[in-house]
């Protein structure tokens, strides 16, 4: 807004109250109304989403779920037990595989690396262009190079690698924003105290930049739950039995509900519809302990 | 490792030729034992020499301001004292600074060392996202030191910095809650906590109220029995009230128009305030003093 007259002096009589507001111009207003379109399909999106599923499982949202096994026979006895334990399994060593890897790939490219070397710049384009790569691809190579190359098979170990590295750029991008969000004066006031460079890094670089990591790290992992293509490809299916180490076979709930919903009878619907609930309470339950991170480390700040 | 010498008085500083009437009145504060020299400094970032030529002694137990016009190059010095240049890509240091006759660009020098003797309090207080307690201890603790109890360590700081009092029934509470002065002599606690023998300050009252100020400087003046103390400022009556000695920087433009930071003068702060012996010096300070 300018200012085109001198404002009146305020002893001068006044045709209008001088502070009086004049109300919000309309380009004020109409780009709020956009603000609140957009928010507004997003969110609808999302519960029509969950109501649409969470009323055609309804029937079949009970404990069958998670004490019975998967049948292809039996849609009234089948549950999704072993699903339910191969996504635990999957993910805590999906996690184990992809966060530490991908955090010290971060603290290395931001605290270490020379950003005007050659390789390092390679590294980062890479990562990149990784974050880009379709994760049926990552699928295949699971297949060639590690169930296959490594004989493996179709195991825990083999399914949470090729997740792990589906989601690794995720993880290193997350944290490098994270870890550059820190101030500078920060890692010049420990190292002018003295302190090493990886004590500056490990005592006053990650603390801070935790918050960031945990967001990042929970965005990967859920990208990571929900797929089903990879699993696919290395060959993952139907078993009855949960898996009891990383050599076990297994079977996922992202694959369950696809093969549920490739299946002809209306039951196997339903049920694909209640064991995406469960996938969605998982996912939830994670983002909490994700927010719960981020607000125990800030509120020692 | 180079030893050099620190042959005192006779040193004069690059500019000035002429040396005024008191004997002790060049740069090399005859009278006192220099803990940092400077020979032949300069400074580069990259191709360009921010800094050249600059000839110092700091003696002990003073305090020591380097005044100047913006971009003359105070920091830039300042900061190869601790070393803090080297975080600087592309920073490089030609010449000699010494640090009790040793080499602190040497091969063999930990630069965890010099920073660790050489303790910097920055422009801007920068507590760590910690409680103050932990501010404190972070530098006894990092550096590996076993003391008997922390909690005195914490409590001698705080009252060299005169915080103590302010602070003692808050020390598990985050630094980050504390006034910007009080932040700023927190900053000076932490730096004295690893207990250094130089401390440097680059214009620790820049962001500071008059009251604050001159908290730190009473600050300054109480701690300069005992350490080395340099000081950048842009505050002439800052330096007159603090230092016993004052360095004045400018910065001259060569032949291809391209500005380099030198030392003018350095000497005596009554000296350089009241009887300077570059015209320089005098028009920047009556300049400033208006
Ligand atoms: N990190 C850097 N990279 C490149 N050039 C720099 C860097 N820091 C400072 N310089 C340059 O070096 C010169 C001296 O800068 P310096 O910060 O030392 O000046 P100063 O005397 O401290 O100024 P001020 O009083 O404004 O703080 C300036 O020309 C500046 O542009
Ligand atoms: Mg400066």
């Amino acid at each position: 807004m300018t200012i085109t007259e001198p404002l009146p002096s305020p002893s001068a009589p006044l045709d209008r109250p001088l502070l009086k507001a004049t109300g919000e111009p309309l380009r004020e207003r109409a780009f709020k109304w956009l603000l609140w379109f957009c928010m507004g399909v997003g969110l609808l999106t999302l519960v029509v989403l969950l109501t649409y599923v969470v009323i055609k499982g309804w029937s079949r949202l009970d404990s069958r779920l998670i004490t019975n096994m998967p049948s292809s026979v039996l849609p009234e006895t089948a549950g999704a037990q072993s699903a339910i334990a191969g996504t635990l399994w999957l993910m805590t060593f999906t996690a184990i595989w992809s966060l530490p890897t991908g955090i010290l790939a971060a603290i290395y490219l931001e605290e270490y690396g020379d950003a005007n070397r050659w390789y390092n710049r390679a590294i980062e384009i890479n990562i990149l262009n990784l974050a880009a790569v379709p994760s049926i691809v990552f699928g295949i190579l699971g297949l060639a190079f590690i169930s296959r190359g490594l004989g493996f098979g179709p195991t825990i170990l083999t399914g949470s690698i090729t997740l792990a590295l589906l989601v690794l750029p995720i993880v290193v991008i997350a944290s490098r924003e994270a870890i550059r969000a820190v101030p500078q004066s920060i890692r010049a006031g420990s190292l002018a105290l003295g302190a090493t460079q990886w004590q500056t890094v490990y005592r006053q670089v990650l603390p801070a930049a935790i918050p960031g990591i945990a967001t990042g790290a929970i965005l990967a992992l859920s990208r990571a739950i929900g797929e089903a293509a990879p699993l696919l490809m290395l060959g993952v299916s139907f078993v009855q039995f949960n898996p009891d180490g990383l050599m076990s076979n297994f079977t996922a709930l992202p694959v369950q509900i696809y093969s549920w919903t490739t299946e002809a009878r209306p039951e196997y619907g339903t049920l694909a519809a209640a064991a995406s609930v469960v996938l969605l309470i998982m996912l939830l339950a994670m983002n909490s302990v994700a927010i719960y991170i981020r607000n125990k480390t800030q509120r020692r700040w | 490792m180079t030893e050099s010498t620190p042959d005192l008085p006779v040193s004069v500083s690059a500019a000035s030729g002429a040396i005024a009437d008191s004997d002790e009145s060049n740069n090399t504060d005859g009278a006192n034992e220099s803990v940092i020299t400077t020979r032949d400094l300069s400074v580069f970032y990259g191709s360009y020499q921010a800094v050249r030529n600059v000839d110092m002694d700091f003696g002990k137990n003073r305090i020591t301001a380097m005044i100047g016009p913006s971009g003359c190059g105070k920091s830039t010095v300042l900061r190869c004292f601790n070393r803090m240049n080297d975080l600087i890509a592309g920073a490089r240091v030609e010449g000699t600074i010494t640090y009790h006759g040793q080499d602190v660009y040497a091969d063999d020098v930990d630069t965890i060392e010099v920073r660790r003797r050489v303790g910097m309090v920055f422009q801007k207080p920068n507590p760590f996202p910690k409680s103050i307690y932990d501010n404190i201890a972070y530098g006894p603790r990092v550096n590996g030191w076993k003391v008997d109890s922390m909690d005195d360590v914490v409590e001698e700081a705080l009252t060299r910095a005169a915080l103590w009092d302010e602070v003692k029934d808050k020390l598990k509470e985050s630094a980050l809650a504390l006034s910007g002065g009080q932040q700023q002599r927190l900053c000076i606690a932490r730096c004295i906590a690893v207990q250094p023998d130089v401390i440097l300050m680059d214009e620790p009252c820049a962001s500071l109220d008059p009251i604050a100020t001159s908290k730190i400087e009473d600050l300054m003046r109480e701690l300069a029995g005992d350490y080395t103390i340099i000081i950048v400022t842009h505050n002439m009556q800052q330096a007159a009230r603090v230092s016993d000695r004052t360095a004045f920087f400018t910065a001259d433009v060569d032949d291809h128009g391209v500005r380099h930071g030198r030392l003018v003068e350095m000497d005596k702060t009554k000296t350089i305030f009241t009887n300077p012996s570059d015209p320089r010096t005098e028009g920047y300070i009556s300049g400033r003093f208006g």
